[in-house]
């Protein structure tokens, strides 16, 4: 295709101040050409093709379990313990590499870690999980019984009630995309229905709550509505992404609550609780509130608010030669489906409406995509997702508004990135 | 085989199956009593059901605390690298607000059921439940919420009033932030 054959580029096609293209554009175009765009001053000669040695010579053998090239052995989950050494070990979070990966689902081996005490070494021969409490008959299964039930499967993201963090101190921290949002993962959980090992047990009228604990030295344990199991959408996964659950994930089974604070997704569940009302646990009451300045507290904030990030580009993947980039990012809201991103270049003057998929998936990440002219000049870029109830995500300041200093849980708000005219970013408030 | 013939074979094995559907529908669980869960339940509501017998003051508290606790949490449970436990009563309004047990935690029955549950962090169990009812004594002592010889047990525990007891807005049911 050359150049004379693409539609001009005209200016509502300029979707957005400092270089934003309209995706309108790209639908009436197909795949953009740097030319079109009047970027290139022509097509450049590739040298000749050389055979390499992995060509003319068998490789490796099969294996067993197949691992990533050696190649990509950056792409890491950064880790920060969250005591000093010898103080709590086993107690930290690791990040999901955000801006390292593409499309929505999250490898396994890259899924952030959250752990109260530590990876319990569990059997799963050994391992028991129980109903009971306000129940006509408790139950206890292992991992085999639960094996034999339908399987229920979906797609769905969990994400640390503490996620972006980062962005709570008073200066903006220089860290990648994944080490401020990266305390979120999608993966395809399949596993058995909560509501049904309930109706098993026979949950009495007063069974109000559950409280779900797992099996690890912390014994982490959280209330949660009744609603959330009977009639709603929690489960208890025993495979991530096709393959039983990692020790680091919940090993051999995790509640999974969809769109709920990362906690609550009880790993290495031993044991759910039907009580009349919630238990106020450690992790309900000191930590995973949200104190005011006016020094009150919110309590059971359970769904994940509205939230987007540019993935790319971002810290570490600096711009290269001027020219057209694409601009790429996950969307996601513990509500529901996203139904739109809108991208800016000058720092939230102007905005203009990011590609996403005409379906987009309830309370899973969705990859949104806008194509970028970069013509060396500073700029601030930002994302702001809306969810199928309306709601938009906010800016920091407005996020922040109610909160104490140093309030850091649920944050949701639009993070910004500047470009230098050299092509390096930094995280920036605005 | 006519049609009607098949038709009606194809109703009978239809029956057969719904027959069979009771027994697909039991419980691949087995029956457990809840004395056999015992070691398990450990969950405490602010009510104080479930904590068990024993007691413990604030004097015997502060032996085990030295012994089991201060490392990390400091002596009088300040100043230690995993946070403090005590103090800052009084501060939430303040930009330097202090969040601990004393300033912040709503109940004090939260404070048995984890430090039973997960301390101390190498070894959480080999607590005995008169330790724990005692290292919570000390804490409510220390952050002057309980007199020096009140003894702290299933009955008098859960009637302590913690002094952030009414500073949290319930968002369940579901309440947009």
């Amino acid at each position: 295709m050359t150049s004379s054959k693409l539609p001009p580029l005209s200016t509502e096609e300029h979707a957005a101040g400092n270089g934003l293209v309209s995706r309108r554009w790209l639908l009436r175009t197909g795949l953009p050409a740097a030319s079109a765009l009047g970027l290139s001053s022509g097509l450049v000669h590739a040298k000749e093709l050389e055979v390499p040695d992995w060509s003319t010579s068998p490789g490796l053998d099969l294996t067993g379990y197949g691992q990533p090239s050696p190649f990509e052995s950056e792409v890491v989950r950064p880790k920060l313990p969250l005591f000093p050494e010898g103080i709590g070990d086993g107690s930290g979070v690791s990040f999901t590499p955000l801006e390292k990966l593409a499309g929505t689902i999250t490898p396994n081996g890259l899924f952030f870690e959250r752990h109260h005490s530590g990876i319990p070494e569990i059997d799963p021969a050994k391992h028991q999980f129980a109903i009971h409490g306000l129940v006509e008959r408790p139950l206890v299964f292992t991992v085999e019984a639960l094996l034999r039930y339908p399987m229920v499967t979906k797609t769905c993201f969990i994400e640390c009630a503490g996620n972006s963090l980062f962005n709570s101190f008073d200066e903006a921290q220089q860290r990648t995309a994944g080490e401020i949002h990266g305390l979120i993962g999608n993966a395809e959980w399949a596993g058995v229905s909560l509501a049904q090992l309930l109706d098993e047990a026979g949950v009495s009228p007063q069974g109000k709550w559950l409280v779900a604990e797992g099996a690890d030295a912390a014994k982490m344990s959280r209330s949660i509505p009744i609603e959330k199991a009977i009639n709603g959408d929690a489960f208890i996964a025993l495979y991530q992404n096709g393959e039983r659950i990692r020790p680091e994930q919940g090993y051999p089974m995790r509640l999974v609550v969809p769109g709920w604070q990362g906690s609550m997704n009880v790993k290495w569940l031993r044991r759910i609780k039907v009580v009349s009302a919630p238990v106020y646990t450690k992790d309900e009451t000191s930590k995973y509130t949200l104190l005011q300045k006016d020094g009150k507290s919110r309590q059971f904030t359970y769904e994940m608010g509205v939230k987007s990030v540019i993935t790319s580009p971002s810290p570490g993947k600096e711009l290269g030669a001027k020219g057209l980039y694409q601009i790429s990012g996950l969307a996601w809201s513990g509500a529901g489906r996203i139904t739109r991103v809108e991208v800016s270049a000058d720092g939230g003057v102007t905005w203009a409406d990011a590609m996403i998929p005409d379906q987009t998936p309830a309370r899973a990440l969705t990859r949104f995509q806008l194509p970028w002219q970069w013509g060396g000049q500073p700029a601030v870029l930002m994302s702001r997702a809306t969810d199928e109830t309306g709601a938009v995500q906010p800016t920091r300041e407005a996020w922040y508004e109610p909160y104490a200093a140093n309030q850091l849980f649920h944050q949701n708000a639009i993070q910004a990135w500047a470009v230098s005219n050299n092509g390096g970013i930094s995280n920036v408030y605005v | 085989m006519s049609m009607s013939k098949l038709g009606s074979l194809l109703v009978v094995a239809a029956a057969a199956v719904s027959l069979s559907m009771p027994a697909l529908a039991q419980s691949q669980g087995k029956v457990v009593s809840e004395s056999d869960l015992a070691k398990w339940d450990i969950s405490i509501g602010p009510d104080g059901v479930g904590l068990p017998a024993g007691s413990g003051t604030s004097a015997k508290g502060a032996t085990v605390w030295s012994e089991q606790c201060s490392a990390c949490h400091g002596e009088n449970g300040k100043g230690g690298p995993a946070g403090d436990l005590v103090g800052g009563v009084g501060s939430l309004k303040s930009p330097e607000h202090i969040k601990t047990v004393g300033s912040f935690w709503p109940y004090s029955t939260t404070v048995f059921d984890y430090v039973r549950r997960a301390m101390p962090y190498n070894a959480p169990g080999s607590l005995s439940d008169d330790e724990v009812y005692a290292i919570v004594a000390y804490l409510l002592n220390r952050n002057k919420i309980i007199a020096d010889d009140a003894v702290m047990n299933a009955e008098s525990l859960p009637k302590v009033k913690m002094p952030n007891a009414d500073g949290f807005i319930s968002y369940w049911p579901l309440t947009k932030q």
